[in-house]
Protein backbone atom coordinates (compact mmCIF):
# COMPACT_ATOMS: atom_id res chain seq x y z
CA UNK A 1 0.00 0.00 0.00
CA UNK A 2 1.43 3.29 -0.88
CA UNK A 3 -0.99 5.54 1.81
CA UNK A 4 2.46 4.34 4.39
CA UNK A 5 3.22 7.95 3.83
CA UNK A 6 -0.26 8.98 6.57
CA UNK A 7 0.92 11.24 8.94
CA UNK A 8 0.93 11.13 12.29
CA UNK A 9 -1.92 13.72 13.50
CA UNK A 10 0.01 14.64 17.30
CA UNK A 11 3.09 15.00 14.86
CA UNK A 12 1.63 17.33 11.99
CA UNK A 13 -0.03 19.73 14.97
CA UNK A 14 2.76 19.90 16.49
CA UNK A 15 4.47 21.41 13.37
CA UNK A 16 1.71 23.46 12.32
CA UNK A 17 2.08 24.85 15.74
CA UNK A 18 5.77 25.43 16.00
CA UNK A 19 6.75 28.73 16.63
CA UNK A 20 3.44 30.31 16.44
CA UNK A 21 4.09 33.49 17.22
CA UNK A 22 0.58 35.71 17.30
CA UNK A 23 -1.32 32.98 16.19
CA UNK A 24 -4.86 32.33 17.22
CA UNK A 25 -6.04 29.15 17.11
CA UNK A 26 -10.22 27.46 17.22
CA UNK A 27 -9.93 23.44 17.31
CA UNK A 28 -13.04 21.01 16.39
CA UNK A 29 -14.72 19.07 18.86
CA UNK A 30 -12.82 15.97 19.45
CA UNK A 31 -8.91 14.60 18.39
CA UNK A 32 -8.16 18.13 16.72
CA UNK A 33 -8.63 19.79 20.14
CA UNK A 34 -6.15 16.76 21.65
CA UNK A 35 -4.05 17.51 19.54
CA UNK A 36 -3.30 20.95 19.86
CA UNK A 37 -3.43 20.68 23.67
CA UNK A 38 -0.63 17.83 23.21
CA UNK A 39 1.25 20.63 21.37
CA UNK A 40 1.35 22.75 24.03
CA UNK A 41 -1.64 24.76 26.05
CA UNK A 42 -1.76 28.64 24.97
CA UNK A 43 -3.96 30.95 25.96
CA UNK A 44 -4.66 31.85 22.37
CA UNK A 45 -6.19 27.89 21.74
CA UNK A 46 -10.09 28.13 22.05
CA UNK A 47 -11.15 24.27 21.97
CA UNK A 48 -14.43 23.91 21.15
CA UNK A 49 -15.75 20.80 23.09
CA UNK A 50 -19.41 20.73 21.47
CA UNK A 51 -20.32 23.36 18.39
CA UNK A 52 -20.16 20.22 16.05
CA UNK A 53 -19.52 22.04 12.66
CA UNK A 54 -19.08 25.70 13.99
CA UNK A 55 -15.10 25.51 14.41
CA UNK A 56 -14.91 27.14 10.65
CA UNK A 57 -17.17 29.74 11.16
CA UNK A 58 -16.23 30.42 14.19
CA UNK A 59 -12.46 30.64 12.61
CA UNK A 60 -14.17 33.32 10.68
CA UNK A 61 -15.77 35.81 13.22
CA UNK A 62 -12.21 35.93 15.32
CA UNK A 63 -10.66 36.53 11.87
CA UNK A 64 -12.87 39.63 11.08
CA UNK A 65 -12.68 40.63 14.51
CA UNK A 66 -8.61 40.45 14.54
CA UNK A 67 -7.56 41.00 10.80
CA UNK A 68 -4.05 41.94 11.82
CA UNK A 69 -3.68 38.37 13.87
CA UNK A 70 -3.75 35.02 11.82
CA UNK A 71 -6.39 32.61 13.04
CA UNK A 72 -5.92 28.88 12.24
CA UNK A 73 -8.59 26.24 12.68
CA UNK A 74 -8.01 22.79 13.31
CA UNK A 75 -10.49 20.47 12.78
CA UNK A 76 -11.53 16.79 11.61
CA UNK A 77 -12.86 15.30 8.33
CA UNK A 78 -15.88 14.99 10.47
CA UNK A 79 -16.29 18.18 11.77
CA UNK A 80 -15.43 19.66 8.63
CA UNK A 81 -18.27 17.75 7.29
CA UNK A 82 -21.48 17.90 9.18
CA UNK A 83 -20.35 22.49 8.87
CA UNK A 84 -19.83 22.14 5.23
CA UNK A 85 -21.74 24.75 3.87
CA UNK A 86 -19.66 26.85 5.85
CA UNK A 87 -16.85 26.71 3.80
CA UNK A 88 -18.70 28.77 0.88
CA UNK A 89 -19.55 31.23 4.02
CA UNK A 90 -15.41 31.81 4.38
CA UNK A 91 -14.96 31.70 0.92
CA UNK A 92 -17.79 34.32 0.00
CA UNK A 93 -16.08 36.41 2.54
CA UNK A 94 -12.11 36.70 1.88
CA UNK A 95 -10.41 36.99 5.25
CA UNK A 96 -7.26 37.29 4.37
CA UNK A 97 -5.82 35.79 7.83
CA UNK A 98 -7.87 32.72 8.07
CA UNK A 99 -6.39 29.12 7.27
CA UNK A 100 -7.90 26.05 7.65
CA UNK A 101 -6.13 22.34 8.94
CA UNK A 102 -8.32 19.87 8.12
CA UNK A 103 -6.94 16.54 9.55
CA UNK A 104 -8.45 13.59 7.37
CA UNK A 105 -8.12 9.94 8.28
CA UNK A 106 -11.84 9.28 6.15
CA UNK A 107 -13.05 8.13 9.66
CA UNK A 108 -15.37 9.43 12.39
CA UNK A 109 -12.62 8.60 15.06
CA UNK A 110 -14.33 9.47 18.18
CA UNK A 111 -17.30 7.13 17.84
CA UNK A 112 -15.65 4.04 16.85
CA UNK A 113 -14.33 4.50 13.53
CA UNK A 114 -16.75 4.67 11.31
CA UNK A 115 -15.97 5.27 7.77
CA UNK A 116 -16.87 9.49 6.83
CA UNK A 117 -17.76 10.82 3.73
CA UNK A 118 -14.30 11.35 2.85
CA UNK A 119 -13.32 7.80 3.69
CA UNK A 120 -16.07 7.11 0.80
CA UNK A 121 -14.95 8.84 -1.85
CA UNK A 122 -15.95 12.11 -0.71
CA UNK A 123 -13.30 14.93 -2.04
CA UNK A 124 -12.77 17.86 0.49
CA UNK A 125 -10.00 19.65 -0.96
CA UNK A 126 -12.10 19.45 -4.34
CA UNK A 127 -15.40 20.66 -2.38
CA UNK A 128 -13.06 23.68 -0.67
CA UNK A 129 -12.07 24.97 -4.02
CA UNK A 130 -15.78 24.22 -5.45
CA UNK A 131 -16.74 26.45 -2.64
CA UNK A 132 -14.35 29.55 -3.76
CA UNK A 133 -11.56 28.88 -1.16
CA UNK A 134 -8.34 30.37 -3.10
CA UNK A 135 -5.44 28.22 -1.93
CA UNK A 136 -6.05 24.76 -1.14
CA UNK A 137 -2.95 21.74 -0.75
CA UNK A 138 -3.40 18.63 0.04
CA UNK A 139 -0.82 17.24 2.50
CA UNK A 140 0.73 13.86 2.85
CA UNK A 141 4.14 14.87 4.47
CA UNK A 142 6.13 16.88 6.64
CA UNK A 143 7.44 19.04 4.26
CA UNK A 144 3.66 19.92 3.47
CA UNK A 145 2.83 20.85 7.02
CA UNK A 146 5.92 23.39 7.48
CA UNK A 147 5.04 24.71 3.99
CA UNK A 148 1.35 25.01 5.07
CA UNK A 149 2.58 26.37 8.66
CA UNK A 150 4.66 29.37 6.74
CA UNK A 151 1.77 29.83 4.95
CA UNK A 152 -0.72 30.18 8.17
CA UNK A 153 1.81 32.96 9.07
CA UNK A 154 1.70 34.77 6.11
CA UNK A 155 -1.47 37.39 6.13
CA UNK A 156 -2.88 37.72 2.59
CA UNK A 157 -4.31 34.98 -0.10
CA UNK A 158 -6.83 33.70 1.99
CA UNK A 159 -8.54 32.06 3.16
CA UNK A 160 -5.90 28.81 2.94
CA UNK A 161 -7.19 25.50 3.63
CA UNK A 162 -5.56 22.28 3.77
CA UNK A 163 -6.31 18.58 3.82
CA UNK A 164 -4.23 17.03 5.60
CA UNK A 165 -4.02 13.07 5.13
CA UNK A 166 -3.50 11.20 8.52
CA UNK A 167 -3.32 8.52 9.76
CA UNK A 168 -5.96 6.22 11.90
CA UNK A 169 -3.30 5.14 14.43
CA UNK A 170 -4.56 5.19 18.12
CA UNK A 171 -3.35 8.25 19.98
CA UNK A 172 -3.52 8.88 23.40
CA UNK A 173 -6.20 11.01 24.60
CA UNK A 174 -4.66 14.38 25.61
CA UNK A 175 -7.76 16.26 27.37
CA UNK A 176 -8.02 20.25 27.34
CA UNK A 177 -9.83 22.35 30.07
CA UNK A 178 -13.51 21.70 28.95
CA UNK A 179 -14.75 25.20 31.15
CA UNK A 180 -16.32 27.24 28.32
CA UNK A 181 -16.28 30.36 30.34
CA UNK A 182 -12.70 29.89 30.93
CA UNK A 183 -11.36 29.19 27.80
CA UNK A 184 -13.19 32.21 26.57
CA UNK A 185 -11.91 34.42 29.56
CA UNK A 186 -8.30 33.14 29.02
CA UNK A 187 -8.79 33.98 25.05
CA UNK A 188 -10.36 37.28 25.46
CA UNK A 189 -7.42 38.21 28.32
CA UNK A 190 -4.68 36.99 25.73
CA UNK A 191 -5.95 39.20 23.63
CA UNK A 192 -6.36 42.23 25.85
CA UNK A 193 -10.13 42.68 25.80
CA UNK A 194 -11.99 43.14 28.79
CA UNK A 195 -13.83 40.24 30.96
CA UNK A 196 -16.51 41.12 32.62
CA UNK B 1 -32.32 43.84 -8.93
CA UNK B 2 -34.75 45.46 -7.58
CA UNK B 3 -36.12 43.97 -4.48
CA UNK B 4 -39.80 45.80 -3.66
CA UNK B 5 -39.79 47.09 0.39
CA UNK B 6 -43.26 46.47 2.24
CA UNK B 7 -44.81 50.19 1.84
CA UNK B 8 -47.95 49.95 3.72
CA UNK B 9 -47.41 52.84 5.74
CA UNK B 10 -44.42 55.03 6.49
CA UNK B 11 -43.55 53.80 9.73
CA UNK B 12 -43.20 49.87 8.46
CA UNK B 13 -40.21 51.21 6.23
CA UNK B 14 -38.55 53.32 8.89
CA UNK B 15 -37.95 50.45 11.57
CA UNK B 16 -35.30 48.59 10.07
CA UNK B 17 -33.43 52.36 9.83
CA UNK B 18 -34.33 52.46 13.53
CA UNK B 19 -32.76 48.87 14.12
CA UNK B 20 -29.55 49.50 12.08
CA UNK B 21 -29.28 52.89 13.94
CA UNK B 22 -29.32 51.09 17.33
CA UNK B 23 -26.93 48.53 16.26
CA UNK B 24 -24.41 50.63 15.36
CA UNK B 25 -25.28 52.60 18.69
CA UNK B 26 -24.45 49.62 20.92
CA UNK B 27 -21.13 49.03 18.65
CA UNK B 28 -21.96 46.28 16.96
CA UNK B 29 -19.48 45.45 13.93
CA UNK B 30 -20.59 42.08 12.54
CA UNK B 31 -23.91 41.01 11.01
CA UNK B 32 -24.34 37.95 9.81
CA UNK B 33 -27.56 36.29 7.91
CA UNK B 34 -29.78 33.78 5.99
CA UNK B 35 -31.86 36.50 4.04
CA UNK B 36 -35.45 37.38 4.52
CA UNK B 37 -37.82 39.47 2.78
CA UNK B 38 -38.25 41.09 5.95
CA UNK B 39 -34.59 41.97 6.94
CA UNK B 40 -33.65 43.22 3.68
CA UNK B 41 -33.56 47.23 4.13
CA UNK B 42 -31.21 45.86 7.27
CA UNK B 43 -29.10 43.54 5.37
CA UNK B 44 -28.92 46.39 2.71
CA UNK B 45 -27.73 49.10 5.19
CA UNK B 46 -25.33 46.35 6.76
CA UNK B 47 -23.65 45.76 2.97
CA UNK B 48 -23.09 49.13 2.73
CA UNK B 49 -21.36 49.87 6.30
CA UNK B 50 -17.70 49.61 5.62
CA UNK B 51 -17.47 49.45 9.64
CA UNK B 52 -19.99 46.18 9.50
CA UNK B 53 -18.30 42.85 8.04
CA UNK B 54 -21.23 41.85 6.68
CA UNK B 55 -21.09 37.75 6.00
CA UNK B 56 -24.38 35.86 4.17
CA UNK B 57 -24.49 32.12 5.40
CA UNK B 58 -25.92 29.12 4.19
CA UNK B 59 -27.61 28.15 7.25
CA UNK B 60 -28.53 29.57 10.59
CA UNK B 61 -26.23 27.94 12.92
CA UNK B 62 -23.21 29.16 11.22
CA UNK B 63 -24.44 32.29 12.49
CA UNK B 64 -24.26 31.25 16.37
CA UNK B 65 -21.11 30.34 15.94
CA UNK B 66 -19.61 33.17 13.70
CA UNK B 67 -21.17 35.29 16.86
CA UNK B 68 -19.20 33.55 19.12
CA UNK B 69 -15.89 33.86 17.10
CA UNK B 70 -16.43 37.35 16.96
CA UNK B 71 -17.04 37.91 20.62
CA UNK B 72 -13.74 36.03 21.41
CA UNK B 73 -11.74 38.23 18.81
CA UNK B 74 -13.48 41.42 20.10
CA UNK B 75 -16.24 42.47 18.43
CA UNK B 76 -20.14 42.50 19.07
CA UNK B 77 -21.89 40.66 16.50
CA UNK B 78 -25.80 39.94 15.35
CA UNK B 79 -27.69 37.74 13.36
CA UNK B 80 -30.87 37.79 11.25
CA UNK B 81 -32.88 34.86 10.29
CA UNK B 82 -36.42 34.28 9.54
CA UNK B 83 -38.63 31.64 12.10
CA UNK B 84 -37.99 28.56 10.01
CA UNK B 85 -34.30 29.12 10.88
CA UNK B 86 -34.40 28.69 14.27
CA UNK B 87 -35.06 25.15 14.33
CA UNK B 88 -31.46 24.83 12.83
CA UNK B 89 -29.52 26.42 15.29
CA UNK B 90 -30.92 24.30 18.49
CA UNK B 91 -27.67 22.11 18.90
CA UNK B 92 -25.36 25.39 18.07
CA UNK B 93 -26.74 27.40 20.71
CA UNK B 94 -25.09 25.15 23.26
CA UNK B 95 -22.53 26.50 22.73
CA UNK B 96 -23.61 29.80 24.35
CA UNK B 97 -24.84 28.31 27.46
CA UNK B 98 -21.60 25.88 28.26
CA UNK B 99 -19.28 29.42 26.88
CA UNK B 100 -21.62 32.01 28.24
CA UNK B 101 -21.67 34.03 25.18
CA UNK B 102 -23.40 37.37 24.61
CA UNK B 103 -25.64 36.65 21.40
CA UNK B 104 -27.95 38.98 19.76
CA UNK B 105 -30.74 37.78 17.20
CA UNK B 106 -33.25 39.35 15.14
CA UNK B 107 -35.95 36.85 14.18
CA UNK B 108 -38.67 37.75 11.31
CA UNK B 109 -42.14 35.90 12.10
CA UNK B 110 -43.60 33.43 9.56
CA UNK B 111 -46.34 31.03 10.23
CA UNK B 112 -48.09 33.06 12.86
CA UNK B 113 -50.50 36.29 11.52
CA UNK B 114 -51.99 36.35 8.31
CA UNK B 115 -49.76 33.51 6.94
CA UNK B 116 -50.42 32.30 3.43
CA UNK B 117 -48.12 28.90 3.51
CA UNK B 118 -48.90 26.23 5.21
CA UNK B 119 -45.48 24.98 5.61
CA UNK B 120 -44.26 27.79 7.70
CA UNK B 121 -47.05 27.36 10.41
CA UNK B 122 -45.33 24.30 12.66
CA UNK B 123 -41.78 25.93 12.78
CA UNK B 124 -43.65 29.58 13.21
CA UNK B 125 -45.44 28.06 16.40
CA UNK B 126 -42.57 26.55 17.84
CA UNK B 127 -39.96 29.61 17.10
CA UNK B 128 -39.95 30.98 20.77
CA UNK B 129 -40.00 27.56 22.22
CA UNK B 130 -37.09 26.59 20.15
CA UNK B 131 -35.05 29.68 22.37
CA UNK B 132 -35.80 28.70 25.81
CA UNK B 133 -35.58 24.79 24.90
CA UNK B 134 -31.72 26.49 25.53
CA UNK B 135 -31.71 28.92 27.22
CA UNK B 136 -32.25 31.91 24.60
CA UNK B 137 -34.24 34.58 25.99
CA UNK B 138 -37.35 35.83 23.96
CA UNK B 139 -38.15 39.59 23.33
CA UNK B 140 -41.39 40.09 21.07
CA UNK B 141 -41.27 43.10 18.59
CA UNK B 142 -44.69 43.99 18.06
CA UNK B 143 -44.92 47.57 16.98
CA UNK B 144 -42.35 49.69 14.71
CA UNK B 145 -42.45 52.73 17.28
CA UNK B 146 -40.71 50.43 19.65
CA UNK B 147 -37.48 49.24 17.16
CA UNK B 148 -35.22 51.42 19.36
CA UNK B 149 -36.42 50.60 22.78
CA UNK B 150 -36.53 47.19 22.68
CA UNK B 151 -33.11 47.00 20.44
CA UNK B 152 -31.16 48.40 22.72
CA UNK B 153 -32.44 46.72 26.15
CA UNK B 154 -31.28 43.94 23.88
CA UNK B 155 -28.24 45.17 23.32
CA UNK B 156 -27.59 45.84 26.64
CA UNK B 157 -28.73 42.64 28.29
CA UNK B 158 -26.62 40.94 25.41
CA UNK B 159 -23.16 42.29 25.74
CA UNK B 160 -23.41 43.76 29.19
CA UNK B 161 -24.63 40.91 30.86
CA UNK B 162 -23.21 38.09 28.46
CA UNK B 163 -26.63 37.25 28.12
CA UNK B 164 -28.27 35.12 24.14
CA UNK B 165 -31.27 37.46 23.24
CA UNK B 166 -33.49 36.69 20.75
CA UNK B 167 -35.87 39.22 19.39
CA UNK B 168 -38.88 37.92 17.08
CA UNK B 169 -40.34 40.94 14.98
CA UNK B 170 -43.90 39.54 14.36
CA UNK B 171 -45.55 38.45 11.04
CA UNK B 172 -48.51 41.76 12.08
CA UNK B 173 -46.21 44.35 11.90
CA UNK B 174 -43.77 43.20 8.54
CA UNK B 175 -47.25 42.72 7.22
CA UNK B 176 -48.79 40.37 4.58
CA UNK B 177 -46.68 38.80 2.16
CA UNK B 178 -45.79 41.00 -1.13
CA UNK B 179 -44.16 38.89 -3.28
CA UNK B 180 -41.03 40.55 -4.77
CA UNK B 181 -40.03 40.93 -8.40
CA UNK B 182 -36.93 41.18 -10.07
CA UNK B 183 -36.35 43.45 -13.21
Amino acid sequence: MTKNSLLDRREAVKALLADRGDLLVVTGLGSSSYDAFDAGDHAGNFYLWGAMGGAGVMGLGLAQAQPKRPVLVITGDGEQLMGIGGLLTIAARKPQNLSIAVLDNGHFGETGMQRSHSGLGAKLDAIARGAGIPSVVEITDMAGVAAFRSEVHRIGNGPKLALIRISTDHVDRALPPRDGVFLKNRFRQHLGLAVS
Amino acid sequence: MNIAAPADTAVQTDWPDAIYRTLKAHGVAQISYVPDAGHSRLIELSHADPAIATTVLTTEEEGVALSAGAWLGGDRAALLMQSSGVGNCVNMLSLLASCRFPFLTLVTMRGEWAEFNPWQIPMGKATAQAFEIMGVTVFRLEQPEDAEEVVSAACSLAFESDQPIAILIAQRMLGRKKWTETK
